[in-house]
């Protein structure tokens, strides 16, 4: 099998797995309780907390809320930061946001916040004037995806917040890094954002655990209420094992990171460059602009993605077209659609997302395999004579 | 990941009849490249039969097969035939569709429907003008989002017997965007059964023949398989009386013969209200 879908879920490495096995059956104690024996867990939540906070470059511990996912935190961020702030009913986000944070802000809408959402360019690029111009008086958040995880499009963070503090101070800033981690460095103090999630499942920790930090000048109220845990704002007994695991998997994505920028980059180029060589049809979605390295998505015209995600898991082949939570709707991805990608191609798009874990033997044999895949395909499509012509045109450049 | 049939992944993996027939005498089309799927048919028709049969589609792994299969199911069948061909016989011999993938088979159906009505000359005036003004009106396009028509949605209730806007979106795509058109669909939905519901007010005298009918032809066929046999006696209100013969007679099971089988075909066909008695 190769594994070409890392932005939906990664595989949990090894030593990631080891660090959290004794967490199961020896060192199970609840971390809140008096006894010795609590110690080890208790001891082991706080070191991770502090793995966590430097992974963040946060200022300090209490700013990491470890909750259950990348939806939870995001939840916990948008939700917590309009209930301190009852008196603003304004909020601003992107067309492309992940559907967690996109349907979490219709149901908003119907609870009576004004939502404007902004557009990207065909490169994937954000409309900073657009977003300037909507940040008012009433603005209490402002909310932006790290890099996009169907394009993998990376955001001007550093730039939005500075955006946003010369309009209103008051303006909460919260970012879904979920799709960043293990791939660029965070640092949320040079970013200037107040607000920021990560999902350890992306970065090869185990789904069911992630993060959220919150900067000491934010108030947020608990989504999750209950017990004193993560000081109040998130009750539930600390799920000990996966937040040692994901504690592990951040220091392992840090020490990664070259690897990631480098190597998994050159592997993602190559399969990238392949393809666009060697399939006639195929077509870059998004620009080259600032993207994370492991991720590409390429439109091929007059054929549909799932016939090709089908005949690419025929051959063991993992990646998915767009995202995959829109695989069960007949919807064509609403990324690629605020992009203007061309209908020809919107429907034939197919994201390969790396990871450390990828060969280069691996891409070898889908660049290998590609053209004869979607040769066979085109070949049952009706529209043969666009196809012709657009071989024409491909031959002639 | 959808839970296709080992039928649909065999026929998208290996399709059969792709490609064009030159000269054909029937070409049908359904869907758009806009909306995600799109389906050419090709029909090579002889004396009434059809002779060979060839698609180009556009579309995911079942779409693709519906349309293979279509094509194997209509070579050497007569136009007739084939003219009764739904959607749900296309799903049927596929083993099967999951319900968020039963457009396709509907575009298999409406692309066969398309050709046939390009082949077919009516050469009845009368029958000419009455199918346009009922195109007219049917063709209202109700989903904007990816073409849908009243027609084709009406189509779909009247075949799958949907009830709600979620499976019409399933069977049809129509609501499946921008969900504007749901109200509308939703109308539709009520017409169609209140109309049903209302063609469904027999007289007296066709109710006792509609019912007399289904017993003969559809009830005591299947009984007389198990060597028991039943006829009418009479029908009060919605109270149909009826005497079981041969092995039925006395069995054990002949209480749920009656409610489970003889009763819901009734319900089924005829009125929802019948209530069978053995007497």
């Amino acid at each position: 099998m190769i594994y070409l879908d890392n932005n939906a879920t990664t595989k949990v490495d090894p030593q990631v797995l080891e660090a959290m096995l004794p967490y199961f059956q020896e060192e199970y104690a609840n971390p809140s309780s008096i006894y010795d024996f609590a110690k080890r867990s208790n001891h082991a939540v706080k070191e991770a907390r502090g793995v966590i906070k430097d992974f963040f470059n946060a200022e300090n511990e209490k700013e990491i809320i470890f909750t259950s996912c990348g939806s939870e935190s995001a939840n916990t961020a948008i939700r917590g930061v309009l209930n301190m702030n009852k008196n603003k009913r304004h909020i601003i986000t992107t067309k492309v946001e992940h559907p967690c944070v996109l349907n979490l802000y219709s149901a908003l809408e119907k609870e009576g916040y004004k939502v404007d959402y902004i557009g990207v360019n065909s490169n994937g690029e954000l409309d900073l004037a657009q977003l300037e111009s909507a940040i008012n008086e009433d603005t209490a958040l402002v909310s932006v995806m790290y890099a996009n995880n169907e394009t993998g499009v990376i955001f001007p963070i550093e730039k939005i917040s500075q955006i946003i503090k010369s309009k209103n101070k008051e303006t909460k800033f919260f970012v879904d890094a979920v799709q960043v981690t293990g791939k660029i460095p965070i640092d949320v103090q040079a970013l200037g954002v107040d607000l920021m999630s990560i999902s350890g499942h992306k970065f090869h920790a185990p789904k069911g655990i992630g993060a959220l930090y919150v900067n000491s000048k934010t108030l947020i109220t608990p989504l999750i209420i209950g017990g004193h845990q993560e000081r109040g704002k998130r009750a539930g007994t600390e799920n000990v094992p996966y937040i040692v695991g994901m504690a592990r998997a951040a220091e392992l994505a840090t020490d990664n990171l070259k690897y990631e920028m480098t190597e998994v980059k050159r592997l993602r180029d190559k399969l990238e460059a392949n393809i666009l060589k060697n399939v006639f049809n195929a077509r870059l979605n998004a620009g080259i602009v600032n993207r994370v390295p492991n991720t590409t998505n390429i439109g091929f015209e007059y054929i549909e993605g799932e016939l090709i995600l089908l005949h690419l898991s025929d051959l063991g082949i993992c990646a998915s077209s767009g995202s995959a939570c829109t695989s069960g709707s007949l919807e064509p991805s609403h990324v690629l659609r605020a992009m203007n990608v061309p209908f020809t191609a919107i429907h034939g798009s197919i994201r390969f997302s790396l990871s450390k874990f990828t060969t280069e033997k691996e891409i070898d044999y889908v660049c290998e395999k590609m053209p004869s895949i979607i040769n066979k395909l085109t070949n049952i499509s009706p529209f043969q004579d666009e196809l012709e012509a657009l071989k024409r045109l491909k031959q002639n450049t | 990941m959808w839970d296709y049939s080992e039928k649909v992944i065999d026929h998208y993996r290996n399709p059969r009849n792709v490609g064009k027939i030159d000269n054909a005498d029937a070409i049908g089309e359904a869907g758009s490249l806009a909306c995600g799927d799109s389906l050419k048919i090709y029909l090579k028709i002889k004396d009434g039969i059809v002779t060979d049969a060839k698609f180009q589609t556009f579309g995911c792994g079942s779409a693709v097969a519906s349309s293979s299969i279509l094509t194997e199911m209509i070579i050497g069948k007569s136009v007739e035939e084939v003219k009764k061909i739904t959607n749900k016989d296309i799903a049927d011999e596929l083993g099967g569709l999951p319900p968020e993938k039963m457009h396709c088979s509907v575009m298999g159906y409406e692309a066969l429907e398309d050709a046939l009505k390009n082949f077919d000359n009516y050469t009845d005036l009368d029958d000419l003008r009455n199918e346009e003004a009922n195109n007219q009106k049917k063709e209202k396009i109700v989903c904007t989002c990816f073409g849908v028509t009243e027609n084709m949605i009406w189509d779909a209730i009247k075949i799958n017997g949907l009830k709600t806007v979620e499976e019409v979106t399933n069977y049809t795509k129509a609501g499946g965007a921008c969900g504007r058109c749901k109200g509308a669909i939703q109308d539709i939905i009520n017409t169609y059964y209140k109309k049903e519901a209302s063609e469904s007010t027999l007289s007296p005298a066709q109710k006792i023949l509609k019912i007399n009918n289904i017993i003969e032809n559809q009830v005591s066929p299947e009984l007389r398989k198990d060597g028991g046999d039943i006829t009418l006696v009479d029908i009060q209100d919605n109270k149909v009386l009826v005497k079981l013969r041969g092995k039925c007679s006395g069995c054990k099971n002949s209480h749920l013969t009656l409610k489970a089988f003889v009763e819901t075909t009734l319900r089924d066909t005829v009125d929802k209200n019948i209530e069978v008695v053995e007497v």
